[in-house]
């Protein structure tokens, strides 16, 4: 199986998925330049966090218009796995691929902690590893992470279960405290309805090694992994 | 010919930076500014050869597909000679 990461002006989280891939998944991994238009070879794309196009007229606003992205569409269509990390979720959005947006926290603050997010489905290929109350700390930073959509968009993800993770204390259990960015219903990671795209603002690639504060986030990258597997069959 | 164009939030949505604004504001005194929201405004430089309709048009799309996000925000395009 073969993992592609995707490289915009601007990304700066691509190596780090990269190594997570290249070290802790150990499976082959490629950057791929936004310009790139083919991604035959790949089994999953990940879209990395960073500030691509220096988050001008909004994050992830320039960056779906990249020439790679029509590629990312079509290979998603494909049932192919897309997994948007923190910019990469803003931009997901922003292309259509994800409903909602990703606007500025509440609090204003560029917001670096960990946090603790709570499994809402574990039936997704990004968390068939975990159970459902699966409570993972994973380190967060943005400033434009609060997720929103409207009433009937909401309805939508809730009735289909795309909600992924929210955000929660460490017993799981889902309070405005633990709430880092004031995000509609603690929304941390939603999917689409096909759940193979899949967009979080956490960053799991930074919680894959004890020196780092955490190794919850390999639970994810494994269930991806095993997902690619069970697809190849 | 210019386009401009407006962008705003929906007013659905939480501007916490006009909230910000709006606290400033109040502080230097102006007790009778009750919300302040921010939006964006944006200045299309358009080639002489193009008519009104034309611009009108360019202006709608380009405001709907890259200058406004339609899940969160709203826009008006206005043609200046």
């Amino acid at each position: 199986m073969k993992f592609g990461v995707i490289v915009f002006p601007g990304s700066n989280c691509d190596h780090d998925a990269y190594h997570v891939i290249s070290k802790h998944v150990g499976q082959p991994v490629d950057f791929i330049w936004h310009k790139e238009t083919d991604l035959s070879g790949f089994d999953a794309v990940i879209v990395p966090g960073g500030f691509s196009y220096g988050d001008y007229l909004r994050a992830g606003a320039l960056a779906r218009f990249s020439p790679v992205m029509k590629a990312v569409k079509e290979f998603a269509a494909s049932g192919k796995f897309v997994f948007g990390i923190c910019n990469g979720f803003q931009i997901l959005c922003e292309a259509g691929l994800l409903p909602g947006a990703l606007i500025r926290n509440a609090g204003l603050h560029f917001v670096c902690k960990h946090v603790n997010i709570r499994t809402e489905n574990q039936y997704t290929p990004f968390t068939n590893e975990l159970k459902e109350g699966s409570v993972l700390s994973i380190p967060i930073a943005h400033a434009e992470g609060n997720y929103t959509c409207d009433d009937a968009t909401y309805q939508t993800l809730e009735e289909n279960n795309q909600i992924v993770f929210r955000y929660c204390d460490e017993t799981g259990e889902i309070t405005p405290e633990s709430n880092p960015n004031g995000a509609r219903s603690n929304i941390a990671g939603i999917c689409n309805l096909d759940r193979n795209v899949l967009g979080m603002m956490p960053h799991p690639e930074r919680a894959c090694e004890e020196l780092l504060g955490s190794n919850d986030g390999r639970s994810i990258f494994r269930s991806l992994t095993g997902a690619i597997a069970a697809a190849a069959i | 010919m210019k386009a401009k164009v407006f962008v705003t939030l929906k007013p659905s949505v939480l501007d916490p930076q006009g909230k910000a604004i709006h606290h400033s504001v109040e502080q230097l005194g102006f007790q009778q500014v009750s919300d302040i929201r921010q939006g964006k405004y944006f200045e299309l430089s358009l080639d002489s050869s193009v008519n009104e309709t034309e611009a009108r048009e360019a202006a709608e799309k380009i405001a709907a597909d890259v200058l406004a996000n339609p899940v969160i925000e709203d826009y008006r395009v206005e043609i200046v000679q």
